[in-house]
């Protein structure tokens, strides 16, 4: 038996399995043996599950034994981002201060995802606490871009990223908050999909942002990212903000049916664009053309104010959210605790990278009394003006085409000095995340240095469907 | 109790206290107000709890429809406008109990505002306003003692932690600590009659914190305020307050300055004593809780909400007096708990006598009750028992003396006084044909008694109808008694 895992298919594991060529079990010792071998370079897992994982497996083999349906992820393996909570496996969040966490519950994609026969064999490296857009700034040591390992594999979801790009995984699971699925499915050559704020439920996402956080899911082809996404969205209960929608077969929207689309180009996102990556946009855009879409040029003016007003929201709500890490209950506690502030000053000050206390400096400030109005509340409205220029757009076309990053995948340490021009390089995906629209990463070919540039498209709320048609449609066309 | 600080009362009475209050009330609802775990009370520490209640990383909360319905209900009762759209908000500070490291309250938006409580003192009535009633989660406790290792460690239980509140903040109204007394106790009275809160303060179920300064008779501008805290009783409210205008009075008098700060109550001394500055206080960064949608109220939902409303305490006083005819003193006493105020109701429909009624449950229940130190609701004697026990009388089946002996046996034995007449063959004797044989006997042998009568000492007949009450064992109908005699005697 051998199994081309870097090749396989959600629908090719469908395949194997029914045809015997292989057991869900043997592939997930094929996963596992295999993102073992590469993470000693990539350093994209934090931590195996051998045991669950083959359990899962082996439940999936037991059902496809007795004629049952053994759900439409039956035995696919998975790789998971280490800031969703899964039971009994720790979860740290690229943080120090959970390094021994072990959750007493799982997320509701995390159910889901089991529910549908997936198997799960670790948890992915990240920017701690989802902060950050290179993945350096992880406790646990930078993820290498399978690509190039001597670059980013983009943040802050670059374990799952990488994971996924070398093959040990044939799906995973982000999260995506300012663009922390779509620029690492960028860098690194994958989809990357951010659904429509409220499709997947938060429930078990530790919060970074929360009003911005989304689970996401990575896979190596449209197809396979949209049955991902079919198997954790939904309403949940649990989720306050998850949308009561029905969720469409995702799968029957790749029809290919995209010809007399009007896709819209935003003046604003090209102006200033770099040229390699703004010429292999421009040719995406030529294939979406010769498939018989129509470009228009479009304006969302809103879009200079954008990195400001992500980054009053974002670090304001992360901010609060990070409070709970305190040494009081399930936080690494500090040595140094001799009375309840130092043991909160310690703990905090010891456990949390630069990156994280610069964030909950900036979000504690925004919020401080006399301020407020001036960052907070004006930032929600800037969010709004932000999300009608879109609005306005879809009057127009069915879908927005823009790059996902300014540049391809950058060198370890090369922008670490520099948090300024980090946040800069956020402009394409941050404005989609403030507006809460679908929106994705599709892989639009690599730079003369081999290294992969991602096309975004962006559609209406709870038009996912429209979304994968054309990225799908680009796809098998490219 | 000690005081070191003194005012005389002809120099407080040159100046006038400015108060209002802000009350914490926990909603009687089965479960949190975020999460399904039980909100009872007294469970083993750290039982009654899940990952939301105790803030475990990626939990959500999810609203508790039962504790809106119930903050909305107190919002309408102390007549307030309820905001068809609220908002829930972030408000941050560490601390070990708060698990969050935020709680979950209202800011700019909240559940309700603008209403009045009325209260009299004095024979005079008054308006206190509400200013606003919001919903909020409560945090865990901190048990600084009785482990083995108190002296270097804080235990902390989360049972508590997502207990549903409302706070209630009223106006700068209040003028005395009667009148802070005054609203207190109607105010416990409106929440207990909506059955929003039980109330308890023993439980923590009721928290109160003042914010009182001083000001000149006749000044306009506020002096500086002291917040109170810690007052965990009424009367520990009124001795809080009195201590703290004397002493404020004291100080402005001997020209000094009022410290806008936090001051803590210590029911052993009667004192107050500064806790923290509020000039260094925190500044609790408010923002719209993110993880919940903004509240929407519908109309339909008020409607639902209004029709499931008791009458308020006020409406029935006054529907006591003007229909029922009873005095103001004894409405207030009927009404003063929802459970004593319905008990009455239904004594009064059963016995067809309100007024009756009244008597009976003011008298003998509740002296009968409050020798056992029970609650009417724990009272033996249904409603309807007691009610058909007054109805009897009525109809003129029993006396009222053989009443309290059947009500007597009712109290030990649950019974209905039928069935005790029954058993004990405790019968009213109406029937002339009986009576006229008992009332001839008595005749008979008294011949002293019937001369003195027949020679103008009327006054006697009492003697007589004692004698045939005895005879009977108090079963005989007065009423028929004295006409037989009388007829019998004449």
């Amino acid at each position: 038996m051998s199994i081309e895992l870097g090749k396989l298919t959600i629908g090719g594991v469908r395949e194997g399995l029914k045809s015997r060529a292989f057991s869900a079990e043997e592939l997930a010792s094929e996963a596992l043996r295999s993102a073992g071998e590469q993470n000693a370079t990539t350093n994209a897992y934090l931590t195996f599950c051998p045991e669950l994982a083959l359990e899962a497996a082996r439940r999936v083999d037991q059902a496809i034994a007795a004629g049952e349906n053994p759900g439409p992820l039956a035995g696919v393996p998975i790789a998971v981002k280490d800031v969703i909570v899964t039971e009994g496996l720790r979860t740290t969040c690229g943080s120090r201060l959970l390094e021994h966490y072990i959750p007493p519950y799982s997320a509701t994609a995390i159910h889901r995802l089991e529910g549908a026969g997936g198997v799960i064999i670790g948890k992915t490296n990240c920017d701690e606490f989802a902060m950050g857009s290179s993945n350096e700034n992880s406790a646990f040591g930078p993820v290498h871009n399978p690509v190039a390992p001597d670059r980013v594999p983009g943040g802050s979801s670059g374990g799952s990223a990488a994971a996924v790009a070398s093959g040990t995984v044939v799906a995973a699971l982000g999260s995506d908050t300012g663009g922390s699925v779509r620029q690492p499915a960028s860098f690194c050559g994958v989809v990357g999909v951010t659904p429509t704020y409220g499709r997947v439920s938060r429930y078990g996402l530790v919060a970074y942002a929360s009003s911005l956080d989304h689970i996401a899911p990575f896979a190596r082809n449209v197809k396979d990212a949209a049955l991902l996404l079919e198997a954790i969205a939904g309403r949940d209960p649990r989720d306050s903000t998850s949308a009561d929608a029905p969720v469409p077969d995702y799968a029957a929207a790749l029809d290919g049916k995209v010809k007399g689309k009007r896709i819209g180009l935003p003046r604003e996102y090209f102006q200033s664009l770099a040229s390699e990556t703004g010429d292999l946009i421009m040719t995406a855009v030529d294939v979406l053309k010769r498939l018989g879409c129509e470009p228009v040029e479009i304006s969302l003016p809103a879009t200079d104010y954008a990195i400001a007003t992500y980054y009053i929201i974002a670090t304001a709500e992360a901010s609060s959210n990070l409070a709970r890490f305190d040494g009081v209950r399930y936080t690494t506690r500090s040595e140094k605790a001799e009375s309840l502030i130092s043991m909160y000053r310690n703990t905090r000050g010891e456990g949390f990278g630069a990156e994280c206390k610069r964030r909950i400096m900036l979000g504690t400030y925004v919020l401080s009394a006399g301020y407020y109005d001036a960052y907070y509340l004006k930032a929600q409205k800037v969010r709004h003006l932000i999300a009608q220029d879109f609005a306005k757009a879809f009057e127009t076309v069915d879908a927005i085409v823009t790059p996902v990053s300014p540049f391809p995948a950058f060198k370890i340490g090369e922008k670490v000095d520099d948090p300024l021009a980090m946040y800069l390089s956020d402009i394409y995906t941050i404005t989609g995340s403030l507006a809460g629209i679908p929106c994705m990463s599709v892989p639009a070919g690599v730079t003369a240095d081999g290294l992969p540039v991602g096309m975004q498209i962006l559609t209406r709320h709870f038009d996912e469907s429209g979304m994968f048609r054309l990225a799908h449609a680009y796809e098998q066309a490219a | 109790m000690s005081s070191a600080i003194a005012a005389p009362p002809d120099l407080i009475a040159k100046y006038e206290p400015v108060i209002g209050l802000e009350v914490h009330v926990q909603l009687a609802t089965n479960t949190k107000i975020f999460c399904g775990c039980a909100t009872s009370f007294g469970a083993p520490p750290n039982t009654n709890v899940c990952p939301v209640c105790l803030g475990l990383p990626g939990a959500l909360p999810v609203l508790n429809r039962r504790a809106v319905e119930m903050a909305i209900k107190a919002g309408l009762a102390l007549n307030c406008t309820v905001n068809r759209r609220s908002q829930f908000a972030r408000k941050n500070y560490f601390y070990p109990d708060l698990p969050k490291g935020y709680q979950i309250s209202q800011y700019d938006l909240p559940v309700a505002e603008h209403g009045w409580v009325e209260v009299e003192v004095g024979g005079v009535k008054k308006r206190i306003g509400i200013t606003r009633v919001h919903m909020e989660d409560d945090a865990g406790k901190s048990i600084h003692d009785g482990f083995r290792d108190s002296d270097k460690y804080t235990y902390v239980d989360l049972n508590r932690s997502g207990t549903p509140l409302i706070e209630i903040v009223t106006e700068p109204d209040i003028r005395s600590s009667d009148e802070a007394y005054a609203f207190l106790t109607e105010l416990k009275q409106i929440l207990q009659y909506q059955e929003c809160s039980t109330c308890d303060m023993e439980k923590g179920h009721l928290r109160c914190d003042a914010n009182v300064s001083v000001r000149l008779k006749g000044a306009e501008k506020f002096g500086t305020k002291a917040e109170v805290k810690n007052v965990n009783s009424f009367r520990f409210v009124k001795l809080a307050l009195d201590y703290e205008i004397e002493r404020q009075v004291a100080v402005v008098d001997g020209g000094g300055r009022i410290l806008q700060e936090t001051r803590l109550f210590n029911p052993d001394t009667g004192e107050t004593v500064g806790m923290r500055s509020k000039e260094s206080a925190h500044d609790y960064r408010y923002f719209p809780e993110p993880d919940l949608v903004p509240l929407r109220i519908s109309e339909e939902w008020m409607d639902e909400i209004r029709q499931d409303m008791p009458e308020l305490p006020q409406a029935r006083r006054a529907r006591y007096m003007a229909d029922f005819g009873l005095r103001e003193y004894d409405a207030g006493v009927l009404t003063a708990t929802r459970a004593t105020s319905d008990f009455f109701e239904a004594v009064s429909k059963a016995a067809g006598d309100p007024r009756a009624a009244a008597n009976w449950v003011m008298g003998d229940l509740m002296g009968a009750l409050k020798a056992e130190n029970k609650e009417i609701a724990e009272s033996p004697v249904s409603a309807q028992n007691l009610g058909e026990l007054i109805a009897l009388i009525g109809k003129g089946e029993i006396s009222g003396k053989l009443a309290k002996e059947i009500f007597a046996k009712m109290l030990s034995t649950g019974e209905a006084p039928r069935a005790i007449m029954e058993r004990e063959g405790l019968k009213q004797i109406s029937d002339s044909g009986a009576l006229e044989k008992i009332v001839d006997q008595v005749i008979a042998s008294n011949p002293k008694q019937l001369e003195q009568y027949r020679g103008g000492k009327t006054t006697v007949l009492a003697f007589f109808v004692g004698q045939v009450m005895k005879a009977t064992r108090g079963q005989a109908n007065p009423a028929a008694v004295n006409e037989l005699l009388k007829a019998k005697l004449g």
